[in-house]
């Protein structure tokens, strides 16, 4: 494939990214989404908008969150100088705030007065169910009937800030098919609701407004380096975990087109890519269309959809954003995989030598960083996107490390 | 483009000379067994169906609620495929070469079989239509535009959110007949309001000159006249497929006297449109 003059031009207008992306969706939502995307055409180029955007980062979030020297663990892996983007001290412990604040202001200027999400792990629920009692807005989660067993502390934060939870039992009840059920769900009250989606995956215009919310972290990092490092100074190399794709993108996209940069994408490979048990679509899966784009997906030989496994709930998702898919195949992406117990090992690294618990999603990055840190040279500057804490998975890696621990 | 003449059009034209409304049955391919639904298949033009919507199984039917939601993974199950489903139609036209044929379903499977081989697949098959629930008219190009060049009509989904600015884009290059989904909302989740589908079906006649059949939210012979007095056509799928689950056995398999029950049903609504 030729190589663009640019990897940040975007997204055409008919919503792809190369042969990715575009608008699969029923003929009843076709309008809601036509619509969203000329109210994001808007409000993207409204100052206004960005400036209430802005507004929240700042007082409401906590951004910008700090690029961190991770020196010990600098040290102990001998090589790379590793630097954590803190998303994790976001308000509610991960990036998708970035995202649901966004999509919330726009809802906002839509006039619509119910919102809906899926969400997986329940930390794009627990974003999204924040932001609604922020503004005062009626908010429905849908999550799989398994991820509602397994997330349980997850559901009662949600049902504390005032959302309803619907476990979905449709399909395999994961989050392929909460997503399948917020989609029936925005099809059947078609007036009043907005679909707020937790990752830069969709129809267009979602995959490219996501990419754009969670860009202040990428941003960011182009704005603090310097201080740290010298004028000037870019990362050598960026590493992110993806699972929809979204903090990565985030991470990835303002330094695409910076030859200098490397740029690394990490997706899990559950009990490994020679087994059935993982999710690593861009690394395992190929091209086909669901939810309204076309991607990499997990799949038969028939083209139905096949059920991701990650130790990370946060990863298990049988796609993955358009662009990453369009970033693999033009090659400016390196895409790789690490599995669960590499995820786990780099979990507990990373809490004993920084005293940080980092979420199982970026111990999957912080798993590659491990691996290829210690062979290059100590001026080689790798910054992580350290994207959520691992409160949430503690009871999880718990039982993985055979300890009983119990949720009281 | 030039629309494809089919056995959807020339059953059309018929029922026109007829006077009548047309019935139009949809089951899922392969559901709840191959065997079965074979049986119901061969079965639905002596029933009183006018033209056959089979839908092909899919893992993630977006559109669907409960009960063709569940037809699509009983059928999975049991093996269904795009390229049995191709098989089925070709069986069923050893013994009947008039009543139309339309394929219903979701693009992944078609994509993941190849847009060429299956439009060309299908076509020797005896497929004369396709509705492809997630592929609007803004992406044409993946497979209406080549559909019709294969000699196969592609029929668009109109909702009541398509506006009358909207309509013109969605009719361009349909053919066959235009499919308007009469609630918004899922499959088999809401009745249809009469009066509320009079409407639409006159602000999509002033769009197109093709037949309109109504689906969605038919569910009784009732209905199904009621909306043949409105339009072309009544499409009628999850009442039908909700036959099928409740006559499921324990283990999930047809249970006995399925077949005739679903042709006793299909039986009803013909007469209802009929009828009307
Ligand atoms: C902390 C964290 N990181 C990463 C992800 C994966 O999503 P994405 O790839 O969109 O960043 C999740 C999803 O729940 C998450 O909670």
């Amino acid at each position: 494939m030729n190589k663009p003059n640019t990897y940040r031009a975007g997204v055409d207008e008919d919503g792809h990214f190369g042969i990715y992306g575009g608008r699969y969706v029923a003929e009843t939502l076709m309008p809601l989404i036509l619509a969203v995307e000329e109210a994001w055409n808007e409000a993207k180029a409204d100052d206004d908008f960005w400036a209430e955007f802005h507004y929240h980062m700042k007082h409401y979030v906590g951004r910008p969150s700090p690029l961190y020297l991770a020196g010990r663990l600098t040290e102990h892996l001998g090589g790379a100088r590793i630097y954590f983007k803190r998303d994790e001290l976001n308000h509610t412990g991960a990036h998708k705030i970035n995202n649901t604040i966004g999509q919330i202001l726009l809802a906002r200027r839509m006039g619509k007065t119910r919102i809906i999400a899926e969400t997986g792990a329940g930390q794009h629920g627990v974003a999204t169910a924040t932001v609604c009692a922020l503004f005062g807005l009626p908010c429905i989660v849908y999550m799989g009937e398994t991820d509602v067993e397994r997330q349980a502390p997850n559901v009662f934060r949600m049902k504390l800030l005032g959302a309803e939870v619907r476990p979905v039992t449709s399909g395999t009840g994961t989050l392929k098919d909460a997503m399948n059920e917020a989609l029936r769900d925005w099809v059947a009250n078609v007036e009043e609701t907005f679909y707020i989606i937790g990752t830069a995956a969709g129809p267009h215009p979602y995959p490219s407004m996501v990419r754009d919310f969670q860009c202040i972290i990428g941003n960011e990092v182009r704005e603090q380096l310097p201080e740290l490092e010298g004028e000037g100074r870019l990362p050598d190399s960026v590493v992110a975990c993806l699972g929809g794709g979204s903090n990565a993108i985030g991470l990835f996209h303002p330094f695409l087109d910076d030859d200098g940069v490397r740029i690394i994408g990490v997706e899990a490979a559950g009990h490994g890519l020679d087994t059935d048990q993982h999710c690593a679509s861009l690394t395992g899966g190929r091209p086909g269309v669901l939810h309204g784009n076309r991607t990499y997906l997990l799949q038969t030989e028939e083209g139905q959809i096949l059920d991701g496994h990650s130790i990370s709930a946060g990863l298990d998702y049988p796609g993955i954003g358009p662009e990453h898919s369009w970033l693999r195949d033009t090659g400016r992406v390196e895409y790789v995989s690490v599995t669960d117990t590499e995820a786990l090992d780099a979990f507990q690294l990373c809490t004993k030598m920084e005293g940080i618990i980092p979420a199982l999603e970026p111990s999957h990055a912080l798993a590659h960083v491990a691996k290829i840190a210690p062979e290059l040279p100590r001026d080689h500057i790798m910054v992580m996107n350290m994207c959520g804490r691992g409160d949430k998975d503690i009871f999880t890696v718990a039982k993985h490390l055979g300890v009983g621990v119990t949720e009281e | 483009m030039s629309r494809p003449e089919t056995r959807i059009t020339r059953r059309f034209q018929a029922l026109k000379e007829q006077g009548r409304s047309g019935f139009v049955t949809f089951l899922t391919a392969g559901d709840p067994d191959p065997d079965t639904a074979r049986e119901i298949l061969l079965g639905l033009p002596a029933a009183g169906a006018d033209l056959i919507e089979i839908g092909v199984p899919f893992s993630d039917p977006m559109a669907d609620g409960p009960a063709i939601q569940a037809s699509s993974l009983r059928a999975i199950k049991a093996g269904m495929t795009l390229a049995k489903t191709l098989d089925a139609v070709r069986d069923f036209r050893e013994t009947d070469d008039d009543t139309p044929i339309v394929l219903m379903g979701y693009y992944n499977p078609i994509y993941i079989y190849g847009v060429d081989a299956f439009l060309a697949d299908a076509k020797a098959a005896g497929v004369d239509g396709l509705i492809v629930v997630d592929l609007p008219p803004e992406e044409e190009g993946e497979l209406c535009l080549p559909a019709i060049e294969a000699g196969l009509n592609f029929i668009y989904l109109t909702a009541p959110t398509t506006d009358d600015e909207r309509l013109p884009r969605v009719v361009k290059n349909a053919s066959g007949f235009v499919y308007f989904v009469s609630i918004t909302g899922i499959t088999g989740t809401k009745s249809a309001n009469i009066d509320d589908v009079s409407g639409h079906v006159g602000r999509i006649k002033k769009a197109t000159d093709l037949p309109v059949a109504v689906g969605f939210g038919i569910n009784t012979p009732d209905q199904a006249a009621e909306i043949a007095g409105v339009a072309d056509a009544a499409v009628v799928g999850s009442a039908l497929v909700k036959v099928i689950t409740d006559n499921l056995d324990a283990a999930g398999r047809a249970g006995p006297g399925t077949v005739e029950k679903v042709l006793d049903l299909v039986g009803e609504l013909a007469q209802g449109v009929r009828g009307a």
